[in-house]
């Protein structure tokens, strides 16, 4: 293992205090638990957007904490999720008396240990709601799965929901409005290479120099096949067609429901994008594919689509949310109406996005 | 005189799990490497060294209180998904056994059966899920069967661990219907899983550190 690094286990400790040093203006850290908070939180009056999941995907979610986006963010160890007392302390720091709406990525350690944290915050008064964004279309068999899994789609659902909770959006208003951007939000990746976790030091998979691995999720985890590595057209074209030909997901999830005061489960329909549709493409490398790469993919993408008769209104193209070093990309297609683009187009201020 | 589990034996076993973590961290990561994210290993040698920790200075408490130290402990720095089951595991564990100073075999049963509930409610997983499920539910069942059957505690416990250990290699051809490696569907086969093996090396422990008290009263 080559990365520079002191010492694995205080990798990310010491990348947040760098973060710290390098954005006085925009966040504060705080350890013990970990959290990454706006320098002026809480802001009265507002719902506070909060997220999280394991380190290793930057700039998401640190990145993304400042206004017009979340207003804290809790790094868990490398691909880990952050445990329940950060998002507890978290919640408690930028709470504004409007309440906080997590945004957390279907996977399992994430959706537990945030369930755990809502009911820990619910038990002090702070209205919590967890949304859960599970927009890969690489995994498809949901009886047999515990979802799809939450990907690219995480990074344009909190710009969006970060520009309407600025608005003055009410906690319910903001929860239906990240629930409409994760249903109509798909994604699909490939790894070229596999990461290296510090704390482990050798690759997590090996995959030979003419493979490639199609489906991954962001955490080295391997994907839906193996194959012969393609063209980079041959690959976009079979990441868009995956999300394409993505039909009606229906997933059962778990939300709290403030009223009743409980855990309720609600079914949810995914509407598939057709021709006519408008879209925000994003195209995220996973760490250690270069930018010149990620427009070799666009300029098919957008090739794709326009073939197909979606218009791609918006676009965001480098690496947002991240697998350490793993060389390859992501596509999401976010099927948008006019309230999305416009909350797309309003200003952010973070280290991450920023205009 | 009826076979119990001391305080002390508790704070024993739980020292035997952060050694036998700590060794068996590089098997737990590349058991979970294959099917997951490569970090099982790793976590929970972090969260029982914290837990290992707290307790040592809680030493003298009853066993609830330990176990409820453990618990806590490993919900606020393991993560993952190992952080709130084995967390919920533990802190069932404590309500059933509050306040007690020592376990008899029913106590001891009591225990793991509210362990195991807390995991089925937190994970939502069933048998056959390829998770640590399928290695504490043979536990289970095979130690209160042996105790109703009026086997030593410590006899009951060495069938469960049995048990415990053929639910692990269970496993094996098991097609993973949780966690990470539920993604990979069929190609998670032919891998054992991670979090049934530290299942297995937790209750393993308490055996171990049993079977030496036994030996030594002989």
């Amino acid at each position: 293992m080559k990365k520079l690094i002191n010492n694995p286990d205080d990798f990310v400790r010491e990348s947040l205090e760098g973060m710290a040093l390098a954005h006085r203006d925009l966040i504060r850290v705080r350890f013990e638990p970990h959290f990454v908070y706006r320098a002026d939180a809480p802001v009265r009056g507002k719902v506070a957007l909060v997220s999280g999941g394991g380190s290793g995907h930057e700039p998401m979610h640190a990145g993304f904490v400042g206004p017009g986006m979340l207003d804290a963010a809790c790094p868990g160890e490398v691909f880990t999720s952050p445990t329940p007392d950060q998002m507890l302390e978290a919640a408690k720091m930028v709470n504004g008396g409007a309440g906080v709406l997590n945004i957390v990525k279907n996977y399992s350690g994430d959706v537990m240990n945030f369930e755990m944290a809502a009911e820990l915050a619910i038990a002090e008064n702070i209205p919590v709601l967890n949304l859960l964004i599970d927009d890969d279309v690489a995994v498809k068999d949901s009886l047999y799965t515990q979802g799809r899994r939450g990907v690219g789609t995480t990074v344009l659902a909190e710009k969006i929901c970060g520009a309407a909770a600025d608005r003055g959006y009410n906690l319910s208003q903001l929860a239906d409005l990240c629930r409409k951007v994760n249903l109509n939000g798909r994604s699909m990746g490939v790894a070229l290479t596999s990461c290296t976790v510090p704390a482990k030091g050798s690759p997590t998979f090996q995959l030979g120099e003419e493979e490639m691995e199609l489906g991954i999720g962001i955490h080295g985890e391997p994907g839906r096949e193996r194959m012969a590595l393609k063209s980079a057209d041959e690959i976009t074209e079979l990441l868009t067609v995956s999300i394409l030909e993505d039909r009606n997901y229906r997933r059962t999830v778990r939300e709290w429901d403030l009223d009743r005061g409980e855990w309720s489960e609600i079914q949810l329909t995914d509407p598939p994008l057709e021709k006519g549709d408008r879209a925000i493409a994003f195209v995220n490398s996973m760490g250690g594919t270069p930018l010149s790469e990620l427009y070799v993919i666009y300029r098919k993408l957008a090739a794709i689509c326009e073939a197909k008769g979606i218009a791609i209104v918006r676009n965001l193209i480098g690496p947002y949310i991240t697998s350490l070093d793993m060389q390859g990309c992501s596509i999401t297609l976010l099927k948008v109406d006019e309230e999305m683009v416009d909350l797309w187009d309003a200003p952010v201020k973070t280290a991450g996005l920023n205009w | 005189m009826e076979e119990k589990v001391s305080q002390t034996q508790i704070v024993d076993w739980f020292e035997k799990i952060a050694e036998t973590i700590e060794e068996n961290k590089d098997y737990l990561t590349e058991l979970d490497a294959a099917i997951g994210d490569a970090d099982h290993g790793i976590n929970m040698d972090r969260g029982f060294k914290k837990a290992i920790a707290q307790l040592l200075q809680n030493r003298n408490s009853d066993i609830g209180t330990l176990l409820k130290t453990i618990a806590m402990t490993l919900i606020s720095s393991v993560g993952g998904a190992s952080g709130p089951l084995y967390g919920t595991l533990f802190l069932r564990a404590s309500s059933a056994v509050a306040g007690k100073q020592d376990l008899t075999a029913q106590d001891l049963a009591n225990l793991l059966q509210a362990g195991k509930d807390g995991v089925i409610q937190r994970g939502k997983a069933n048998l056959g899920d390829k998770t640590m499920l399928d290695a504490l539910s043979p536990a289970v069942e095979t130690y209160t069967t042996a105790i109703d059957q009026n086997r030593s505690l410590v006899d009951a416990l060495r069938e469960a661990v049995l048990a415990t250990e053929e639910g692990m290699k269970n496993t094996i051809p098991l097609v993973a219907k949780k966690g990470r490696a539920s993604y990979l569907g069929e190609r998670s086969a032919g891998h054992q899983d991670p979090g049934a093996t530290s299942t297995y090396l937790i209750l393993r422990c308490l055996l171990e550190v049993l079977e030496k008290e036994r030996s030594k009263n002989v």
